[in-house]
């Protein structure tokens, strides 16, 4: 076949293209050709195709994620907001951290491994292309039911991509979660976030201006892996009948990864770029268009000069090949040459592929032949918007009555008993270390807390002990009850998480995984969760920086649960005072934080008990959720706390079962005044911790407590060699023990 | 004059930077060698980190046992130099043949990170006189290779020798022939071992403990009596 010139597609307006079979609608492609005046010709039609795709135009969402950057809390710690690669804020002594949240769904169905491998190395990228150096990683991940075999297809492969990739890249793996539900078979969440660290001076933006100034693509050769990721893969339904789509997945070299980041920061170091980008969803297509729209316009690129790993590629593969572990700078020509000798000494191929031009048009050619010339920013930012209709589903309300309330309880102590060991056992509530233990969590040195404390903490400053902490939550069964809420109870469980570590909640990011758009319930969830959201952010101080979001996450006619995943990241002064959740000594003191009501909407008790999931899920008040923030980080801050746990899925029972193992002592529990030993130990009411304070300073802090007006009661004390719960029943740490240690790998070792 | 100790980044050497750190920590001067550099700086001893050179592909440690910096090392090495691999360190030194037998995957096949106990065999090499034999400490382990194997030779003579310096307890993780974490040469300066005495050098970070912090106290120590 000839080439698809400018020169050609002007002169042949009929000729038939495939923009249907590259995911575009019919009025798009029309767009497209009112845009150029012209059909678009091959090479322009697949960059198009790509960036108007639901995952880079986010052209569903829009309308909704707009609210993010309308309700803007007051913060001074934004340095750089929504709409870059990734968002940034201030963290004190001269600190910026940078952090993200993403999802790599639709692949790791389809290829486990490599999907979640490049999941993690695409976050990385774009922390790094900020200027950062990458600190840690975390992985919020959801499968199907734990017992499904096809659970046990993908689960291994997810943890071994995860694993293998982040692991070879020396990223410690601190956080992060693994839930079940039968609602995600066949669409497994596999979302991975990723925090870096940088001086304040140091920050990168993605932008190409400066005419003269040259375009390097480095890192790995351009593959055929990918091609069409995003727009076939990530923004369409799965068919349970399709043909296969592993060629749309791409593969990935975490070695080439570890060499890129080394390179790129002694690149960073050297001050060497203007402008920078990674090369993820969209390739090439992205790359370009994105730094010369986000610049002065205009780029010119000799798209043969791309070192390929498969010659035979054509033009419009090469624009559309995902292949990984690439990035592109815009230099000066006076740096070319050191930026071609640091690449030189990191073994990593870079080409000089273009330059940024005087004009306002991308322009690419092919051995001398012009195949594109588009206004960049009509690829990279003005695609199509869709106001897609919504509408509360018409089964809400039949689900919101049927209250989990009127479930049978356990009568005595010995049915509570039955059902406190059948839910610390079960896949939801059971520890996950099988899994975490496939992480590397030590690398780099600096790991604080991980997995499976509250939240993951590391030191960024060993001279001053300054830290970051970040904690991911999400709880889809709450929010298939009620979106709104059940966004606002992932971001409190995860300003909570954080500030049960002793940091400080500071801004988040999100995943926001739900069904398809074009279904008016899943847009009305969406619609709710995002509202609510960004509601809660504004009144919790905390903005949205940045995040994903992740449609189509259906097979047939059946959406996931809602599932908005929300990463809070918070900053510690000195993280020595970190608070872990182990109970470690014999004699502290167990206070529980809050107000506990006869919530069970969405429980892991009525999953667990009753397979139920109906009524209400637990209320939310943000107010509060603040209020106990800050005792929890002033109680660790002056050495008022030894041990702290957020109370959320499982309730009471879980956490105080959680911290006993986990500092290998027992406790005995009392059941306070005003509540029964069911709602005590199973409730989820949200807004609550349990925290280990030492005798000495019992005073102080139930005094901090009832002065700020946080209700606290006293418990219990650690002690023994049993979970004990007074008048009720106890069962021995051993018997916990196995119970929650043995579920995960009988189930998939 | 204080004591120069050496750490070499290889391509996908992970661990570096907490090695120097380790070394900084005890009390010497850390020093970062480069693979393409025959050069050792006029450094007294060496530690080979770990992490993933060359992506341990074609085998772990097998392209890195290649790179310049380790002609040098080599030959310093069997004149006396002390040495201590870590890891993927370990299996350079394998690979090399500064240390006999090799690491096969983990038997489970997974990679496993986990707080490990181990019980020192030998307290006279050049890298253990600070702890006591028989010694127990707890260092993180987190590997996908850390099988220690070799013919059944090689391990009775490891043994009669007293060349098997740490052993596993509480659970063998990986699989490893007779529990061997790590080894030493005859002379004792060389030794190498899987887990990762450097993630265990301040109270905070890790495990919580300071265990591994005698591997680096007790070279400094030798190398200022020497």
């Amino acid at each position: 076949m000839s080439l698809d010139t400018v020169k050609h597609a002007a002169e042949t307006p009929d000729a038939a293209q495939p923009w249907k079979e590259l995911g575009l609608k019919e009025d798009e492609y029309a767009r497209i050709r009112e845009i150029l005046g012209r059909r678009p010709t091959g090479a322009e039609l697949a960059m198009y195709s790509v960036m108007w795709s639901e995952h880079c135009s986010y052209k569903s969402s829009k309308v909704h994620l707009k609210q993010f950057g309308e309700k803007v809390p007051q913060n001074d710690a934004m340095l750089v907001g929504i709409g870059e690669n990734a968002g940034v804020v201030d963290v004190g002594q001269g600190y910026a951290v940078t952090f993200k949240v993403e999802s790599h769904n639709h692949p790791s169905y389809i290829e486990p491994y490599q999907g979640a491998a490049t999941g993690i190395g695409g976050i990385v990228r774009d922390i790094l292309a900020m200027g950062a150096r990458p600190v840690a990683v975390v992985d919020p991940l959801r499968f199907g039911a734990a017992d499904h075999p096809d659970t046990k297809r993908v689960l291994p492969g997810v943890v071994a991509g995860i694993g293998g990739y982040g692991n070879c890249l020396g990223l410690p793996n601190i956080g992060g979660e693994v839930v079940f539900d039968s609602c995600y078979q066949g669409n497994p969440l596999v979302n991975a976030g990723c925090i870096g660290v940088m001086k304040h001076e140091d920050i990168h933006l993605a932008q190409a201006s400066g005419p003269g100034n040259k375009v390097i693509l480095y890192g790995a050769r351009t593959g055929g892996d990918g091609i069409g990721g995003v727009s076939v893969l990530a923004s369409e339904t799965f068919e349970s009948t399709g043909p296969a789509k592993r060629p749309a997945v791409q593969v990935g070299d975490p070695f080439q990864e570890k060499l890129l980041i080394e390179c790129t920061l002694e690149i960073f170091k050297e001050k060497l770029v203007a402008g920078i980008q990674d090369l993820g969803g969209a390739g090439l297509s992205c790359a370009t268009s994105e730094l010369a729209s986000a610049g002065s316009g205009g780029m010119r690129v000799e798209l043969d000069t791309v070192p390929l790993r498969d010659s035979s590629l054509s033009p419009e593969e090469i624009l559309m090949s995902e292949s990984q572990e690439r990035m592109c700078a815009i230099v000066e020509p006076q740096h070319v040459d050191r930026f071609l000798e640091i690449c030189e000494k990191w073994d990593v191929i870079a080409t000089v592929i273009g330059e940024v031009t005087e004009g306002s048009q991308l322009e690419i050619f092919w051995h001398g032949e012009q195949i594109v010339d588009v206004p960049p920013r009509s690829v990279a930012h003005d695609g199509p918007v869709y106001h897609r209709p919504f509408a509360r589903p018409s089964w809400q309300d039949a689900l919101q009555a049927d209250d989990a309330g009127k479930l049978p309880r356990p009568q005595n102590g010995a049915e509570l008993k039955d059902q406190v060991l059948k839910l610390v056992a079960s896949p939801n509530q059971a520890s996950k270390s099988w899994i975490t233990d496939q992480y590397d969590r030590f690398v780099q040195g600096n790991t604080v807390l991980a997995m499976p404390e509250d939240a993951g903490m590391v030191r960024i400053d060993a001279d001053s002990n300054l830290g970051v902490a970040m904690a991911t939550d999400g709880n889809g069964r709450y929010a298939k009850l009620d979106p709104y809420t059940g966004a606002q109870l992932a971001l409190a469980e995860s300003y909570r998480n954080v500030a049960a570590s002793g940091a400080k909640p500071l801004a988040i990011s999100d995943c926001l995984n739900f069904g398809s758009p074009e279904d008016p319930d899943v847009m009305w969830q969406f619609a709710e969760a995002t509202r609510g959201l960004a509601d809660g952010c504004l009144e919790l101080g905390t903005p949205v920086t940045g995040g994903n979001v992740s449609l189509y996450n259906q097979t047939g006619e059946t959406a996931i649960h809602p599932t908005p995943v929300v990463a809070v990241l918070g900053v510690i002064d000195d993280v020595n005072r970190r608070t872990p959740v182990a109970f470690a000594e014999e004699g502290q003191l167990l206070y529980l934080l809050g107000d506990t009501a006869e919530e069970f909407g969405g429980s892991a008790w009525s999953e667990v008990v009753h397979q139920h999931l109906g009524g209400l899920p637990p209320r939310v008040d943000l107010g509060r959720e603040k209020l106990l923030a800050e005792i929890l980080i002033s109680g660790s801050r002056d050495g008022m706390i030894d041990a702290a746990h957020d109370l959320s899925d499982g309730g009471l029972i879980q956490a105080v079962t959680e911290s006993c193992l986990r500092g290998g002592k027992g406790a005995r529990l009392v059941v306070p005044d005003g509540l029964d030993a069911f709602t005590f130990l199973f409730s989820e009411s949200a807004g609550r911790a349990v925290v280990a304070v030492p005798r000495s300073e019992e005073l102080r802090f139930t005094d901090m407590c009832g002065a700020r007006g946080l209700p606290v009661a006293r418990i219990g004390v650690v002690d023994g060699e049993e979970i004990e719960i007074q008048g009720e029943f106890s069962i021995p740490l051993s018997e916990l023990r196995t119970a929650h240690e043995a579920t995960i790998p009988a189930l998939l070792a | 004059m204080t004591t120069r100790i050496g750490v070499v980044t290889f391509p996908g050497t992970l661990d570096d930077q907490d090695a120097l750190r380790a070394v900084r920590i005890a009390g010497a001067e850390p020093v970062s060698l480069w693979h393409r550099d025959k050069d050792l700086h006029q450094v007294d001893a060496v530690v080979l980190a770990g992490g993933f050179s060359y992506g341990d592909y074609l085998r772990a440690g097998a392209i890195s046992r290649f790179s310049p910096v380790m002609e040098t090392l080599i030959e310093q090495a069997k004149a006396g130099m002390p040495v201590l691999g870590i890891c993927n360190g370990f299996q350079i030194l394998t690979e090399a043949h500064l240390l006999p037998g090799a690491m096969l995957r983990n038997n489970h096949l997974h990679f496993i990170c986990r707080d490990q106990t181990l019980r020192v065999e030998n307290a006279e090499t050049a890298w253990t006189s600070d702890y006591s034999a028989g010694q127990e400490i707890s260092v993180p382990l987190k590997n996908m290779d850390g099988r220690y194997t070799a013919d059944e030779r090689t391990l009775d003579e490891l043994e009669a020798e007293g060349r098997v310096a740490f052993r596993y307890l509480d659970g063998n993780p990986n699989g490893s022939l007779r529990d061997i974490a790590g080894i030493t040469n005859a002379a004792g300066n060389i030794v190498g071992l899987m887990p990762h005495p450097e993630h265990a050098v301040e109270p905070l970070i890790g495990t919580g403990r300071t265990d591994g912090l005698g591997f680096f106290t007790s070279i400094i120590k030798k190398l200022v009596n020497a």
